[in-house]
This record gives structure tokens, C-alpha cells and sequence, in this order.
């Protein structure tokens, strides 16, 4: 097996299948994909239904097929894919991994890219009180047990948290022959997509529950019942609005982690709000030659966009492997959230070395009607870009040319949501 | 009139749907939007995805869906074809699992390669 490569990305989901394509397209003459499943595709296989691929292939494709045309293109690109290995320590220039085939596996790599994706947050992490039995799963692991296990989970489901997995596995779920008897939010707006409210709960009739959140779950070795309160503004229960669901099974839809032992294990730096490395205008980390990608930066809602981020970094990984190297000493400007935005990738833009433009990703706190980005420098208005509709939910991009960000003063920008004042 | 949420990509356009004047549709941002809200009133429809047993790959499930949007009424009786059907591998994205579920005109198709086992 070749142990030297010039370009090793970390993970085989669909941000490192893309990454690994665009490296070789490129120009990296050996690329190596390290994944820890037995196959590539990563949370796709397990996303059997359909609406991806909207933006990147201009067609409604399941989870499988959007894998599957990346996992072919891969294949026909030449690029290396090392499947049922887990790598154990990213260095500089150096992976090191492990399977059961190999044993222990030293890889040099002229550049490396992150792309392990992320997780599902656990009971645990939202510290829901009562009893401790069988039944409680996070939505996706009931998703793969599912789809790709064929075993079902259980009979009559309450599901916490309305992001896009709780959302279509309430479908799924019920399509399947089990009643699905709620879906609680505790913020009071759905965290998920608006079309799979109506797709996934309301084309089966299942209640959405709005600032509500669960305060006891009963039963001695399977889930039994459960109780829900609503919620006030400070999002503590409110005694007296107790509702009770005789149930068998608990599905937690409460959000993703981005998974960065390796990063954090090499010294990258993160950002406290993605939970991922901080990164350039090319994704590169804070240590040279290292990029990263995908949900193991921040967490996205449409893959389409992992993929037009992971494709910036294999090109810019490849450039890297390839001998280019950032100019030093050019200007660095830092991009910062503003007013009702909470995060930015990248949160650091080098003049020197970006192409024309640069796109910045965010989200905002709030929903927005008729309304307004801006992106200041610490004294004026550069730029805006009007919005008829912002939602926490939806992750929101901008394109900012060059040419704008050399009129920045100050070596910060400022990127911010504004509703538009009646009127105007 | 009716306001809908369009559904056909994640944006989630919202829709006026004026059932009384040839169900012509506003505030949809793209043709699709038009005929899905035309649609959604007259005749709803949706693509079903599912899995199907395989045997003699690595997997024990094959994703499937239709190949074209059913009508809602039919989709339980749709999810039903799919009781008792065994593929077997080798399985190549795009084969037909079972045609012409309950005479609707749409097919169920793999979604994914599925190889033999070695």
C-alpha cells in the first residue's frame, strides 16, 4: 500500500468525497480518503429519502444517490479510498490510522483535510429528567437502525426537538406503521426546514408542540409515558400546562455536534460557536497545510452547500500540496458576527490570498421578515444584500468581492442582520 | 384563496393559491413553485422513499423510492407493495423493485449500488 500522498482527507461522507474530487481535479496526482464505515457516503446512506441535490445537480435526488454519484466520480477520478480505518492523530504532513487488516498505518501527506462531519447530541447533552429505560434513541441513530439495519424502534413516538431529522423520521416513522403522537419544540419557532413541516408533520396529522419542552419520562425497563409542559419566556416550564403521551419510544432531535477530537488533538484552534476550526477564505485551519470541511466546521442544513465548501477545500488543498504557499505579511481581516447573527465561516479572510470574491456563511438568532445583511468595517457600510424571509433554521450566504473588502478600514469586518424599517 | 408552503426545495416559498380563478398561483419564485401550488390543491401528490429486504450484499436493507410523485391518498397502500419483496444482489441504481404500484403509473427503483458480498 503507497503510504505518501499529496493529498489525505479525513472522513468519507460527502464533504470528503467532494474535497478528495476537487483535489485530484486540481491537479493532486494521489489522493487518499480515510473512512471509518465499511463503505463511503457517510450520513447519506442513512438518508434514504428524498430532496437533495436541488442546487448542485439541479434535480431532486434521495441520500444514496447524491452519495453514490460522488462515491462513482471518486472511483473514475483515481482517488484512493481506505474504507473500515480509523485514523488515531492528524499531524503536519502526517495521519496516522489503523484497521484490522493493516494494524497500525503511517501516511505523509503534502496536505491534510478535516472532514469527520459531526454528531448527534444525546439525552445527556439536554438533561431530560426522569426514569432511564430502553426506548430513547436520538432520531438518527433510530434513523440508521431503520433504513439501514431494517429493524424498527418502536410503536408509539414522542419526538423533542424539531430539527430536520426529527422532522423526517416522524415521516418515516409513520410511513412505517408507527404513531407518531407529537413533536416538541421548546423555542417558539421549528428549527427545522418549513418544507418538512409541511411534507413530514402535517401531511400525517402530527402536532407540533412550540415552546414545550419535556419534563418527565416514566417507565421501568421501556419508555411508558411521557410528560410535556410549555414553556415561558425564560423557557422554564410552566406548572399547570402538563400534557401526558402514553408512549414506547422517545426520538431526540436536539441538535449536532461537530466531531473534532483529531482537530482539537492536534492543536487546531476552534471557534467557541461552530464548535469547529477556525478557518480562511479556503478553509485552511490555523496550522498551515491542515483544511477542513463540511459539518466538522459548522453545521450545515442542505448538503448541497457542504459540498460547494468541501470543493473549495480539496482545490485549495491540492494548490497547498502543489508547493503554493499564502503570501506573508499581506492584510488579514477578521470576520466577525454582528448585530442577530451568531457565527461566520470563514472568521478570517487574507487579501493576498483570495480569488475575487469570497463567500461568508452565517446564521441568524431570530426570524426575519423584509430584511437586510450588512457587512460593515469598524466605520462604514460596505455592502448589503436585501432578504425577504431569514430564519435561524436556514443557513444564510453572501458573495463579497475582493475590491470591497480593500476599501475595509481597520482590519475588521462586521457581519450583521437588520429588519428594514416600515416604509422604506 | 389558500396559502400554502411550497415544498418543492428547501427555500419554502409561501404560496396564494386563488382556487376560485383557474387556481392561479402567487408568490412562488420559480415555475416549479406554480405547478406544485396548481397541483397541491387539485391533485397532492408526493415521491415515497422506503427500503426493501436484499439479500447477498453487505447490507441487509436497499433504499428504494418512486420513481414519480403518488397521490397522497394512495401513499399507505403504496408503502404496502413493498411487504414481502426479497431482492438479491447484485442490485444497480435505477432497477425496478416493483412496477406500476397499485396501478398509480409509478414505479418503486433502488436508489443505491448494491454489490455482492464477497
Amino acid at each position: 500500500m503507497r503510504r505518501e500522498y499529496d493529498v489525505i482527507v479525513v472522513g468519507g461522507g460527502p464533504a470528503g468525497l467532494a474535497a478528495a474530487c476537487s483535489a485530484k481535479e486540481a491537479g493532486a496526482k494521489e489522493v487518499l480518503v480515510i473512512e471509518r464505515d465499511k463503505e463511503a457516503g457517510g450520513i447519506l446512506n442513512q438518508c434514504i429519502h428524498n430532496g437533495f441535490g436541488l442546487h448542485y445537480f439541479k434535480e431532486e435526488l434521495t441520500g444514496p444517490e447524491y452519495a453514490g454519484r460522488f462515491i462513482r466520480k471518486a472511483s473514475k477520478l483515481g482517488v484512493s479510498v481506505l474504507l473500515d480505518t480509523m485514523v488515531l492523530a492528524v499531524e503536519e504532513g502526517r495521519v496516522t490510522a489503523c484497521n484490522a487488516r493493516d494494524g497500525l498505518l503511517v501516511f505523509t501527506g503534502g496536505a491534510v483535510v478535516l472532514a469527520m462531519g459531526c454528531r448527534e447530541r444525546t439525552r445527556g447533552a439536554v438533561a431530560i429528567p426522569g426514569d432511564r429505560p430502553a426506548g430513547i434513541f436520538t432520531a438518527g441513530t433510530a434513523q440508521r437502525y431503520i433504513n439501514m439495519e431494517g429493524w424498527m424502534v418502536g410503536r408509539r413516538v414522542v419526538i423533542l426537538g424539531s430539527g430536520d431529522i426529527g422532522l423526517i423520521m416522524a415521516r418515516r416513522m409513520t410511513l412505517e406503521g408507527a404513531k407518531v403522537l407529537a413533536c416538541i419544540e421548546l423555542m417558539p419557532y421549528c428549527n427545522g426546514l418549513n418544507r418538512n413541516i409541511v411534507q413530514c408533520l402535517d401531511d400525517y396529522g402530527i402536532p407540533l408542540y412550540l415552546s414545550h419542552t419535556i419534563t418527565n419520562v416514566e417507565g421501568l425497563h421501556r419508555v411508558e409515558r411521557i410528560t410535556a409542559a410549555k414553556v415561558g419566556t425564560d423557557r422554564k416550564p410552566v406548572p399547570g400546562t402538563e400534557m401526558y403521551f402514553d408512549c414506547d419510544t422517545l426520538l431526540l432531535s436536539v441538535g449536532l455536534i461537530p466531531e473534532n477530537e483529531l482537530t482539537r488533538q492536534a492543536d487546531i484552534p476552534l471557534d467557541a460557536v461552530t464548535k469547529g476550526a477556525v478557518v480562511y477564505e479556503n478553509m485552511e485551519t490555523q496550522k498551515a497545510g491542515v483544511f477542513s470541511c463540511g459539518n466538522v466546521v459548522h453545521v450545515h442544513d442542505l448538503v448541497d452547500f457542504v459540498t460547494a465548501e468541501s470543493q473549495r477545500a480539496g482545490t485549495a488543498a491540492a494548490a497547498y500540496a502543489g508547493g503554493k504557499r499564502c503570501p506573508e505579511g499581506g492584510k488579514v481581516i477578521s470576520v466577525q458576527r454582528g448585530a442577530h447573527t451568531t457565527y461566520t465561516v470563514p472568521q478570517a479572510v487574507r487579501l493576498e490570498n483570495m480569488a475575487d470574491k469570497v463567500e461568508i456563511s452565517f446564521r441568524v438568532n431570530q426570524i426575519f421578515g423584509d430584511s437586510e445583511i450588512q457587512v460593515r468595517d469598524k466605520k462604514k457600510l460596505l455592502c448589503r444584500f436585501t432578504r425577504s424571509h431569514m430564519a435561524p433554521g436556514e443557513m444564510e450566504h453572501i458573495t463579497v468581492p475582493r475590491a470591497l473588502l480593500q476599501r475595509a478600514e481597520g482590519d475588521e469586518i462586521r457581519v450583521s442582520a437588520v429588519e428594514k424599517e416600515a416604509g422604506k | 384563496m389558500k396559502e400554502l408552503i411550497c415544498i418543492v426545495c428547501p427555500k419554502g416559498c409561501r404560496l396564494k393559491v386563488d382556487e376560485e380563478h383557474g387556481f392561479a398561483v402567487a408568490g412562488n419564485t420559480c415555475p416549479r413553485g406554480e405547478e406544485y401550488g396548481k397541483a397541491e390543491l387539485q391533485n397532492p401528490a408526493r415521491v415515497l422513499t422506503s427500503i426493501v429486504r436484499i439479500e447477498g450484499a453487505p447490507g441487509r436493507c436497499c433504499p428504494v423510492k418512486t420513481d414519480r410523485a403518488v397521490p397522497k391518498k394512495e401513499i399507505f397502500r403504496v408503502m404496502e407493495t413493498l411487504k414481502g419483496i426479497t431482492l438479491q444482489a447484485p442490485v444497480k441504481t435505477g432497477d425496478v423493485v416493483c412496477q406500476n404500484a397499485c396501478g398509480t403509473g409509478a414505479s418503486w427503483i433502488a436508489t443505491k449500488d448494491m454489490k455482492k458480498a464477497e
